[in-house]
């Protein structure tokens, strides 16, 4: 039975569980709510989780882990005459699962039942027709030993889904019941309603942490496995990349920083000047219009500023600097290059710098400026002797964010940077980002047990360990300044 | 103020050694210190002044290399076609280019001595649409028909002035005689530009047939991710907020729930994508390039900005409410539910759809689940199917179209642009008003 009719059945029977633990404890109470614990909607609410709750958990879990199992299983025979290497089993089992489907089908459309299916053999019938005419095409010739074991996934796909029905659907009745039973009007509904009502919200809340995990734990198995078949040593301290057999990872995190520090360069005086206008000097006109319109920048898509980077400011940056270009220079080959991507991030991050400052400079308490303005100072002298120096680690708090940010961008590098990793000083020449080389890496039929795809990981657990521990820092920065002034 | 100069006080009796000092002549150090306070205000406003324009260059980039994309050119083609001349086309190996031939021979009656290959140049390739045209309507066969059939994606370029003529001096694709036959055409009618319906509603095309490609399909994809991702995370963002602001003790525990979303909200966007590639393909083994898997990567991406927003709102409404509640006899988890989470649910909407305008202009998570170099040539067949069904998403397709060789392209990839920015403005107007309509300042 499909899960969209198991649903529907837990949810009557759901619903039938709240309309009658509603009116049982109604009953219970001779009509009249106030001899009731709680009221009547807690008790029939009650009734519905007890039963909604352990079949939809059952539910999940089962429709997650039966492929797993069977996969697992199904291996076992293809795997028993003889030793296959990761790539050949997944090929192996891509067939199995085609030929599987096409039998299930065949099943469902009513050509075949399953004791047919079931003793059906490779060398008497010829399956490859029946699964063409199912609409799956098979690449060649089944082998007994492939039909074998869609045979036996075919078994267990129809045992799994029959259990899964049965035990969902018992478990569903079962626990409206037994909250049915309980129904009564000393019965305490709402404490129990309430608990579970917490219970759902604390595991709500601990999804965050299990992101976390599942993101340490995805790059850090795959890590194991590329340092298992690529050296750590030439990994960390390899200078040379080339994306196949030398995956050093110096140059894609020079190239990295190169970027940031370039878009920092942009970035940092015109948002941290912006700030400090719209902060201190700004008529309430001004402020209303124009912060809104900086940070409408950090609104838009990041696809957006790599078609830019890729299609504006690179071809204009070319027509300036490069051969026949209006300085008579040619410094630059081609669209691609630091200079481009690290410009237009550099852009994509003056909103965040700007909104960050600003709020860190209007958190300075005013009696400060009060103090030394009218000791004589000027706004300037005041805004770069008093202000800033209190709002110091706020702002490289700030910029340390904006940092980690630029690190981690991915389409402006992936648009405007270029794919050469090299280890150069030269602004205008392509370079590459770890970001670019894990989207490279990762993009296509990637084979996930070659040292090519895996290494998209261990660069992966590189920048997660760099942006992390930038953000901490910031953030350790910024709630120590916080203390000073609260 | 500025005008203090405290170490010039002059001393009675002590004689003019010192420049006398008066408020109506303005000392050299003032000057210079009212200078500096001039200099730095005029960084300020220089350095907004830059913000801005760079907005404006962006705006203004955007909108002159998308808007082409709105418009195509189409040239207009009268043709009556018999049985007899069918059943030949249809005999022959290449049966489209049969039925272009057929429409070049139209066209070259009416526009007299000119040769067929120059025709063929500037319509490029429409004989698929003229034989599919007739195989679902046999009826029309013998009968006058009018077709608009779009132009070849060079003539298309230089009406919009993507191709110029001396570009084409050397060209083979199309001669400057050909554009000279273009512009006659254009002048008698046959070529005209119109509303490109197909941008908005087609699907992606291949190399060969560059002005079919449209935007519709993966719009239609990143709606289906946009519904997972409201339909997760809107509950459990909520219902993870609720619980840190209104319940949570104290302890290591919550402690390390709330380091985990500030974290999670500052981890690189690709980095999400590499968990979805990891845990929902590899691990659970869900079908890659689908808009289900896509949408829980983007969920999980949101669901910090989410928190955030809610607790803040949450944060907002005042103690007295939950007092009040409390007063009137409402258990702890009655005064959250039907009197505070109705009050912040205006500020919680606003946070919701600003996270969803993000997830949807997000690219990088989607290149490494497979939404990139995937070609969705249609809609999905049924509306469940959909989730599963491989399929492109907005940006996805901005990028592979901004990756692919040919100009047009890149005028799609604008066009595109535009779709998508109207799409979150709109997204993000809404947020303004719900927040100027409902929001309350206690």
């Amino acid at each position: 039975m499909p899960n969209l009719w198991i649903l529907i059945i837990i949810g009557v029977v759901a619903v039938m569980g709240f309309v009658g633990a509603r009116q049982r404890a109604l009953s219970s109470g001779q009509g009249d709510i106030r001899n009731l614990h709680s009221l009547p909607s807690f008790y029939g609410t009650n009734a519905m989780l007890a039963g909604l709750i352990p079949s939809l958990v059952v539910l999940a879990l089962w429709t997650a882990f039966q492929p797993l199992v069977i996969q697992s299983s199904v291996t076992h025979i293809i795997e028993a005459d003889q030793e296959l290497s990761d790539g050949q089993l997944s090929l192996a089992m891509t067939d199995v699962r085609r030929i599987a489907t096409g039998l299930e089908l065949a099943i469902e459309s009513g050509r075949l039942d399953l004791d047919e299916v079931m003793d059906m053999r490779a060398d008497v019938t010829d399956v490859r027709p029946l699964l063409g005419e199912m609409g799956v095409a098979v690449g060649s010739d089944v082998t007994p030993r492939d039909l074998d074991a869609a045979q036996r996934f075919v078994a267990m796909a129809q045992t799994g889904n029959l259990l899964k029905t049965v035990l969902v659907i018992a478990l569903s009745v079962l626990g409206t019941a037994f909250a049915f039973v309980r129904t009564s009007a000393v019965f305490r509904a709402r404490i129990a309603v309430e608990r579970v009502t917490m219970a759902l919200l604390i595991a709500a809340a601990s999804i965050a942490i299990l992101t976390t995990v599942g993101i340490v734990l995805s790059m850090i198995v795959n890590t194991v496995e590329f340092f298992r078949l690529y050296p750590a040593t030439d990994f960390f301290f390899g200078t040379r990349w080339n994306g196949t057999s030398q995956l050093g990872v110096l140059p894609l995190l020079w190239g990295t920083l190169y970027i940031s520090v370039i878009a920092l360069i942009v970035a940092v005086p015109i948002g941290l000047f912006a700030a400090i206008y719209l902060s201190e000097y700004a008529s309430p006109a001004v402020r209303s219009f124009a912060k809104p319109a900086l940070e409408v920048l950090a609104g838009i898509p990041t696809i957006v500023y790599g078609l830019f980077a890729l299609l504006t400011v690179g071809p204009f940056l070319l027509r300036v600097f490069g051969s026949g270009g209006t300085f008579g220079v040619d410094w630059m080959s081609g669209a691609t290059a630091v200079i481009t991507a690290g410009v237009v991030m550099g852009i994509m991050l003056i909103p965040f710098v700007s909104s960050l400052s600003d709020d860190i400079i209007n958190a300075v308490p005013q009696a400060m400026r009060d103090g030394s303005l009218g000791l004589g100072a000027t706004p300037s002298e005041t805004i770069k002797q008093v202000v800033m120096p209190a709002a110091l680690p706020g702002i490289v708090g700030a910029i340390l964010l904006a940092a980690s940010r630029a690190i981690g961008e991915t389409m402006i590098v992936v648009l405007g940077a270029g794919a050469a990793a090299r280890l150069s000083m030269n602004p205008f020449e392509a370079m590459t980002t770890v970001t670019t080389r894990i989207v490279s890496q990762l993009t296509g039929d990637a084979d996930f047990t070659s040292a090519q795809a895996l290494v998209a990981f261990a660069l992966g657990m590189t920048l997660f360990v760099i942006t992390l521990a930038l953000n901490v820092f910031a953030l350790y920065i910024v709630r120590k300044y916080r203390e000073q002034y609260d | 103020m500025t005008d203090a100069t405290a170490s010039h006080t002059p001393q009675p009796g002590q004689g003019s050694e010192t420049a006398k000092s008066s408020l109506f002549t303005v000392s050299p150090r003032t000057r210079r210190r009212n200078a500096s306070e001039r200099r730095f205000k005029a960084y300020g406003i220089t350095a907004i002044l830059l913000g801005l324009l760079f907005l404006c260059f962006l705006v203004y980039s955007i909108l002159s290399k998308g808007l082409p994309a709105f418009t195509r050119t189409v040239a207009e083609v009268e043709l009556t076609l018999t049985q007899a001349q069918i059943d030949e086309a249809e005999s022959t190996l290449l049966k489209t280019g049969a039925y272009r031939d057929l429409m070049i021979a139209e066209l070259g009656e009416v526009l007299g001595d000119v040769e067929p290959e120059a025709i063929q140049r500037i319509v490029g390739n429409p004989g698929a649409m003229l034989r599919n045209f007739y195989t679902a309507n046999p009826d029309a066969i013998g009968t006058t028909v009018a077709f608009e059939l779009p132009t070849a994606s060079r003539v298309d370029g230089y009406f919009k002035g993507r191709i110029t003529r001396e570009g084409q001096a050397n060209s083979t694709f199309l001669t400057p005689s050909d554009l000279d036959l273009a512009d006659r055409m254009q002048e008698e009618g046959i070529i005209k530009r119109e509303f490109n319906w197909q941008f908005l509603t087609g699907a992606e095309a291949s190399d060969d047939n560059p002005v079919a490609a449209g935007i519709g399909v993966s719009v239609v994809g990143s709606f289906y991710m946009m519904f997972v991702v409201l339909a997760l995370s809107l509950p459990i963002g909520v219902a993870a907020s609720i619980y840190l602001e209104e319940f949570a003790p104290k302890n290591r525990f919550t402690d390390l729930i709330e380091v985990n979303i500030s974290n999670l909200a500052a981890v690189p966007s690709i980095v999400f994508g590499i968990l979805g590639l990891a845990f929902f393909i590899q691990f659970a083994g869900l079908p890659r390039s689908a808009p289900l898997v896509g949408g829980l990567v983007l969920t999980l991406m949101t669901l910090p900005t989410i928190i955030i927003s809610t607790r803040a709102s949450l944060r907002a409404v005042p103690p007295s409410i939950r007092d009040a509640a409390l007063g009137v006899g409402a258990s702890k988890m009655q005064s959250v539910f039907h009197h505070v989470l109705p009050l912040a649910l205006p500020g919680i909407l606003t946070g919701t759809i600003i996270g969803l305008a993000q997830a949807l202009g997000e690219t990088a998570p989607l290149l490494l689940i497979g939404m990139v170099g995937f070609v969705a040539l249609r809609y999905p067949d049924t509306i469940a199917s959909g989730f599963l069904d491989s399929n492109s998403a907005m940006p996805a397709q901005i990028y592979t179209w901004a990756a692919r060789a040919d100009q047009i392209f890149y005028e799609k990839a604008w066009g595109g642009i535009i779709v998508l920015l109207v799409f979150l403005l709109t997204m993000n107007i809404i947020a303004v008003i719900l927040r100027r309509r409902f929001e309350r300042r206690w």
